[in-house]
């Protein structure tokens, strides 16, 4: 028998622990991306120039570069400058600006969506910046928006396993180590993959429910 | 400074081999992009179901976690891949599986009209897709496709992880003879985003060329 059930059993109890690490750093990284898009979109629509230039190009250059190597970088960097982290805090920065500056594309779209006629109308009724903000713009932009931000931070829970090369103890870390201690890799490492695939399964039949709700209520309201 | 140009030497070596396996990794996304997203507009289930399963087996994991199965776990079942191998087959697969979706939506985006009027001038079913579907759905893949091929390039890190002597690898074999931590770093960011620069240049110029008397695209607007 290739697949060993006893060992199998064994060790989910440790692997399960390592889902709630991976579970924390997903959960802190997408604040932190929600937060990292949002201030590049709004700089992005900065009237100054250089501030609008180097937060496009800023969001670029993270866009076009390897998540792996940006993790490096915090790691490895960071502490030369004097600024030493824990892993797991290294690990939620570096998913938190990847994913950011892809979801700076989202609110960008989700805020370009909303018809012109709508700043306009908020304007002739003397509606204050702000006001126009959270009462005529942000409602409108927001649900279009869900969709897409559910899919990146579905993407992030994957890309976190990517925590475990600087060794935060997390889902894929826990499966790596037991496969090292007892040389069996395929029981860790397919246990691990079939929670992946569950998880993310599980959220993107959450998302859908939640895309038709928020349509819905559009729809009503 | 003969030191200097020999760590020089390493970092093309490593990208040398970057690009060898985003290339032959592109081909087998390609190819297993366009059989499973064609496969997948069969009205037929039978059809459907393989293409389907293998598509949200891979997109439902992440490419890291399947590099490490296809690589420590596999052998267990009597399957021994090569880095090379199992590097290009995995990121083939995985980018493939993202570019199912790709393929099956630009064909399915394809007016209605288009394939009733080659019904009308009697076109084979083989000459409908050849001549009338697929060159038009072609021209909707390429923007996607453009982003997925940079998808691609910055997986490739990851097999820095099972011995393939990439960019990165050598970056940080550098990294660990000179101290330099910035330096290597910096450097292989730089080089990664010129990479991903030149796909989306690439790209650019070939959607140009692709939607030539077409009505629609980048040429038309």
């Amino acid at each position: 028998m290739i697949w060993d059930w006893d060992f199998a059993l064994r060790i989910i109890p440790d692997i399960l622990r390592g889902l709630g690490t991976t579970v924390i750093a997903t959960f802190f990284g997408s604040l932190l991306a929600l937060a990292v898009g949002l201030v590049i979109a709004l700089a992005n629509r900065s009237d100054v120039t250089a501030v609008r230039r180097s937060s496009r190009g800023f969001a670029e250059f993270i866009r076009r570069t390897p998540l792996l190597v940006q993790l490096y970088f915090i790691y490895f960097v960071l502490p030369q400058a004097g600024v030493v982290l824990p892993p797991l805090l290294c690990g939620v920065i570096a998913l938190g600006l990847h994913t950011g500056a892809y979801l700076s594309e989202v609110y960008r779209a989700g805020i370009d969506g909303v018809p012109r006629g709508q700043w306009e109308a908020a304007r002739a009724l003397n509606y204050q910046q702000g006001q126009t903000w959270l009462k005529i713009i942000l409602p409108q932009a927001i649900p279009p928006m869900i969709p897409a931000i559910g899919n990146y931070i579905i993407l992030m829970f994957k890309d976190s396993a990517l925590l475990s090369i600087i060794a935060v103890p997390e889902l894929m870390s826990m499966s790596r180590n037991i496969g090292n201690d007892s040389y069996r890799y395929l029981e860790p490492l397919t246990i691990a993959a079939i929670l992946y695939l569950l998880l993310s399964g599980i959220a993107v039949l959450l998302l859908r429910i939640i895309e038709s709700r928020s349509g819905m209520a559009r729809l009503t309201g | 400074m003969s030191q200097f140009s020999d760590y020089a030497w390493m970092i093309l070596d490593g990208t040398w081999v970057t690009v060898k396996i985003t290339v032959v990794a592109s081909v087998v996304a390609v190819i297993v992009a366009l059989l499973t997203g064609v496969a997948r507009t069969s009205k037929f289930f039978w059809i459907r179901l393989g293409p389907t399963l293998f598509v949200e087996l891979f997109r439902g994991t992440s490419c890291y976690v399947q590099l490490f199965w296809a690589f420590f776990a596999l052998p267990f079942i009597g399957i021994s891949l090569t880095p090379f191998v199992a590097s290009v087959l995995v990121l083939g697969a995985n980018v493939g599986s993202y570019g199912s979706e790709v393929v099956r939506g630009a064909i399915a985006g394809v007016p209605r009209g288009q394939t009733e009027a080659s019904v009308a001038l009697n076109f084979t079913k083989l000459q409908r897709f050849r001549h009338v579907v697929f060159p038009q759905a072609l021209v909707a893949m390429l923007p996607p496709a453009g982003n997925l091929f940079i998808d691609l390039l910055k997986l490739t890190p990851l097999t820095s992880l099972i011995t393939m002597s990439d960019l990165t690898y050598n970056a940080m074999a550098v990294r660990q003879q000179t101290g330099s931590t910035f330096i290597a770093l910096a450097t292989i960011l730089v080089g990664y985003f010129l990479m991903s620069s030149a796909i989306a240049w690439a790209i650019g110029r070939i959607e140009r060329r692709a939607s030539r008397g077409l009505e629609t695209g980048p040429r038309a607007a």
